[in-house]
């Protein structure tokens, strides 16, 4: 097979995955190293693909060749889908054509598993470290982690990958036996309480050894992430969020992905006939957002007296509110950052921008425009020098419907 | 009516401007007395140079953020940035100190957003400037690039830190940058033409762009929003755009279309393993690690079971995991097993001849912010959990059980034992088995530091000292 065809194959089998983001790193550069790449915090994002998505990584798989049978994905040992490998050599080699021409941030590698978990990770690690030690490769790399690989090859992974990431996959274990039999939630849990061990032990083992020369080298400084599809199972959000939660508590992910179960080519007969609707996804990186950095916690968003799932037509943070009116208005003027950052259509910037302005002036609704306030979306909760919104709080079902966007399937199975 | 001109070259350069701002300021020259020549050439425009005029007053104090501002407003190609720049630092120097924190005021919102064109601009040049391979030249590359503002100077750098161990140059219609390997070095500006038109490398590049998107997700509104249409003409991989969008309306048609298709091969059901008889750790350990007799297992990693020689003499009890446990799956690694390593250091005991185990084999914890704060375990997940305890001690069958802290007291004696009335006791168990009980050591961490949590450790250190007479015992009776 031609370089260019496995490409295409192994390009195709690595799309389901969200999670391509190429930040987190600490800030290096190859200035003096006779080698190529550097991070400086923020990935950036080097083109944009029809579907809105940024294209930072090269983002593929080793290959999609795989023993397990999880029938979500496209790569399901009985799925009838083209076939290909690459050698650890062709991806070092594409990753630094491609990194010399400024097209990627660095490589984010995964693999379906052939042989056994331990063999496909000793082959990604391979990769890694040719790029790092061969070739003085100092961009990003993420690679993905296969659960059950040995501590080893999990620790040189770490050595040389800025961020591991290993997929929780479904929210819920009922989902996980039904939909992926072959995967456990006890090991995919076990390997990410490894990775934060191995991560915390190996920041105090260099802050120990902050003065002296002996610092050990960093173990994967971009921290780790995880994926979950959602809408292939029967999880609600609320069952999603408290996952994220338990999640980002328990191994201080750094981020969890979601990724709206897509149509894929030979489906299996046991998924949804539909995708959800990609609002659905977008409903909760928002919630998750606010759980993160606005101190809303899930019983908030997600309400167990709720229907279990985030109202669609109106972001999760104005959903809260209109379920909440006591809490408004709020004194622009007045109100402290932490209620502020609960009005809907206030951003965190927004807020910061709003507490500056205040100190040298009460401020109007001019002012807020100034501040590019979407104001249609923040006057009915607020109050300024010059502006009440009275009675309409009163009324929470009216204001839902002059948020809610007019009724279409934003699905493209609508 | 201004009676003064000055010009700042090249009119991107944040220390030209400083030196000619600073004259004028020195000069006592109002911003309205003061003409800018925006685009840096000698100007034909009537009054006298600033550089001219003599010094009345010092030179103005401004904050550091005032100047990383103007080193990117001066980068915009809106011509009157001399001028505004100016004007916030006299208004600065004449006492507004905190004017950039007033974003509703006019010049600060106008220089944020100059600066932020220019930020974005900045960036979009990071991410998609494409270098092309010098025919015949190893790892020699030549870029073509149109920035809407003069940020080569700001952006070089950059490419400097990271494409350091090649040779490449950047070209752009008002100025290139170029890169030797070890040095910056700027010229003037040059012409597409100057480029490489193609890369050998483009096809694969395309072929990687057209196959990681997904067609179910077509977003195009999203895309142009990131990746304005200007910048289309120099990224390779755009020339596929058209297709691309044609396309995905039918192929994600298409794959709806084609009958859903059953497995090739048959997905075994999920076998739920027994309970297993004590036979042997190994199987034990397997078997707990599935164990869903209580709810503790949901919120934690794993079962953190015992450690140990099957042989052993001793058996230690211990409470439940705490987030040191629950992460690394083994007993006693977090502060409090520290603790009893160094007690049981004192009185030369080994640990690798212990069995260490817990009553309850999931942590129990309650998440504050980012800390998982432990809870005691209840009665009823004692209960739910005993049978592992029991398993354990019928299959290691220890000489002597040691139980640290109440909770593991009472799995072992039963629910009437009064841990600091009977602490250091020796008792004797059902089948003979001797046993005694002494605090946990989190309880010595919790402790006030100080004398407090000395005298909590010299007790438990002394209640272990009846293990080391009994250890020293055993040795000798097995030596
Ligand atoms: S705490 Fe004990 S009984 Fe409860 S799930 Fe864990 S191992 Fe089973």
């Amino acid at each position: 097979m031609q370089l260019l065809d496995k490409l295409a194959v192994l390009a195709d089998a690595a799309k389901y995955d969200a999670s391509c983001a190429s930040s987190g790193a600490d800030r290096r550069h190859s200035l003096g190293t006779g080698g190529i790449g550097s991070t400086e915090g923020m990935g950036i994002c080097h083109s944009y693909t029809p579907d809105g998505r940024c294209v930072s990584l090269l983002k593929i798989l080793l290959t999609n060749f795989c023993v397990f049978d999880c029938v979500y994905c496209v790569n399901r040992v009985s799925s009838n889908v083209r076939r290909a490998r690459f050698t650890p050599q062709e991806v070092v080699t594409l990753t630094l054509d491609f990194y010399k021409r400024n097209y990627i941030e660095g490589l984010f590698l995964s693999s379906g598993i052939i042989r056994n978990g331990d063999y496909t990770m000793e082959q990604l690690v391979e990769v890694a470290r040719s790029l790092r030690e061969d070739h003085k490769f100092r961009g990003y790399i993420h690679l993905k982690t296969i659960p059950d690989a040995s501590p080893e090859l999990l620790a040189a992974a770490g050595r040389y990958a800025d961020r591991l990431s290993i997929n929780v996959e479904l929210p819920t274990e009922e989902g996980l036996a039904a939909l992926a039999p072959e995967k456990k939630l006890p090991d995919i849990r076990t390997a990410m309480g490894e990775l934060r061990w191995r991560i915390e032990e190996n920041v105090d083992a260099r802050k120990a050894e902050a003065k002296t020369r002996a610092k050990p080298p960093r173990f994967a400084p971009a921290g780790q992430s995880t994926q979950m599809i959602v809408g292939a199972d029967g999880a609600d959000d609320r069952d999603i969020l408290r996952t994220s939660t338990n999640l980002y508590g328990n191994y201080r992910l750094r981020r969890v992905y979601y990724s709206a179960f897509s149509p894929i080519p030979d489906a299996s007969a046991r998924l949804p006939l539909q995708a959800p609707p990609l609002v659905r996804e977008h409903r909760l990186y928002q919630a998750d957002w606010l759980l993160r950095f606005y101190g809303f916690d899930v019983e908030e968003i997600a309400p167990a007296d709720g229907a279990g799932m985030l109202d669609l037509d109106v972001d999760p943070k104005t959903a809260w509110a209109l379920r909440h009116p006591e809490r408004f208005p709020v004194d622009i003027n007045r109100a402290p950052r932490e209620v502020l950052l609960r009005v809907p259509g206030l951003g965190a910037r927004t807020v910061e921008r709003i507490l500056g302005s205040r100190r040298h002036a009460r401020l109007r609704v001019a002012d807020l425009t100034t501040l590019r306030v979407p104001l249609r979306k923040v006057l009915p909760f607020v109050t300024t020098l010059d502006h009440h919104p009275k009675r309409r709080l009163d009324d929470p079902a009216r204001m839902r419907a002059q948020f809610a966007p007019p009724p279409r399937q934003e699905s493209l199975f609508g | 009516m201004s009676t003064f001109h000055a010009t700042v070259t090249p009119p991107w350069d944040e220390r030209a401007w400083r030196d000619v701002a600073r004259a004028a300021w020195r000069a006592g020259i109002a911003p309205d007395q003061l003409t800018w020549d925006g685009d840096g050439q000698a100007s034909l425009l009537a009054g006298v140079d600033v550089l001219a005029q003599a010094p009345v007053r010092l030179a103005p104090h401004v904050p550091p953020d005032f100047l990383a501002l103007a080193g990117s407003v001066l980068c915009h190609r809106d011509a009157q940035r001399h001028g505004l720049l100016y004007r916030l630092l006299w208004r600065i120097a004449s006492g507004e100190r905190a004017l950039l924190e007033r974003e509703t005021d006019a010049d600060v919102r106008r220089a944020g957003e100059l600066a932020k064109a220019v930020g974005r601009d900045s960036h979009k040049m990071k991410a998609f400037v494409r270098f092309r391979e010098v025919p015949g030249e190893r790892d020699a590359f030549v870029a073509w690039f149109e920035p809407e503002h003069f940020i080569v100077d700001r952006v070089a750098p950059f490419f400097a830190r990271r494409f350091a161990g090649m040779r490449w140059a950047i070209l752009t219609p008002y100025r290139s940058a170029f890169w030797d390997g070890s040095a910056l070095g700027f010229g003037g500006g040059a012409t597409r033409g100057d480029a490489p038109a193609d890369d050998a490398q483009d096809a694969l590049w395309r072929t990687y762009y057209a196959n990681i998107f997904n067609p179910a997700r077509l977003n195009p509104r999203m895309m142009t929003q990131e990746m304005p249409q200007k910048y289309w003409k120099n990224l390779p991989e755009a020339r596929l755009l058209p297709t691309l969008l044609a396309e995905a309306g039918a192929r994600v048609q298409a794959m709806a279309d084609r009958e859903a298709e059953a497995p090739r091969r048959r997905i075994p059901e999920r076998v739920v393993e027994p309970l297993p008889r004590a036979e042997g750790l190994p199987a034990l350990r397997a078997a707990a690690r599935e164990c869903r007799r209580c709810e503790l297992w949901q919120p934690a990693t794993q079962t953190v079971f015992g450690e140990g020689p099957s042989s052993a003499r001793i058996m230690i009890v211990g409470e439940q995991p705490g987030d040191a446990e629950d992460l690394s799956g083994r007993p006693f690694v977090g502060p409090a097993g520290q603790l009893f390593d160094r007690a049981l250091a004192t009185h030369g005991i080994d640990r690798a001849r212990l069995y260490l185990t817990n009553a309850v084999k999931h942590f129990r914890f309650e998440q504050r912010g980012k800390r998982r704060l432990h809870r005691n375990p209840a009665v009823s997940h004692m209960q739910a959990c005993r049978p592992w305890l029991e398993r354990e001690i019928a299959t290691v069958k220890p000489r002597i059980i040691v139980c640290l802290g109440a909770t593991a007291a009472r799995a072992v004696f039963g629910a009437g034992f009064k841990l600091m009335e009977q602490r250091a006791t020796w008792m004797r168990l059902d089948d003979g088995t001797r046993a005694f009980a002494t605090v946990h050591p989190s309880w010595v961490l919790r402790q006030a530091s100080g004398e407090a949590r000395d005298t909590a450790y010299q007790s438990f250190v002394d209640d272990l000292a009846l293990l080391a007479e009994l250890a020293d015992a055993a040795q000798d009776a097995s030596s």
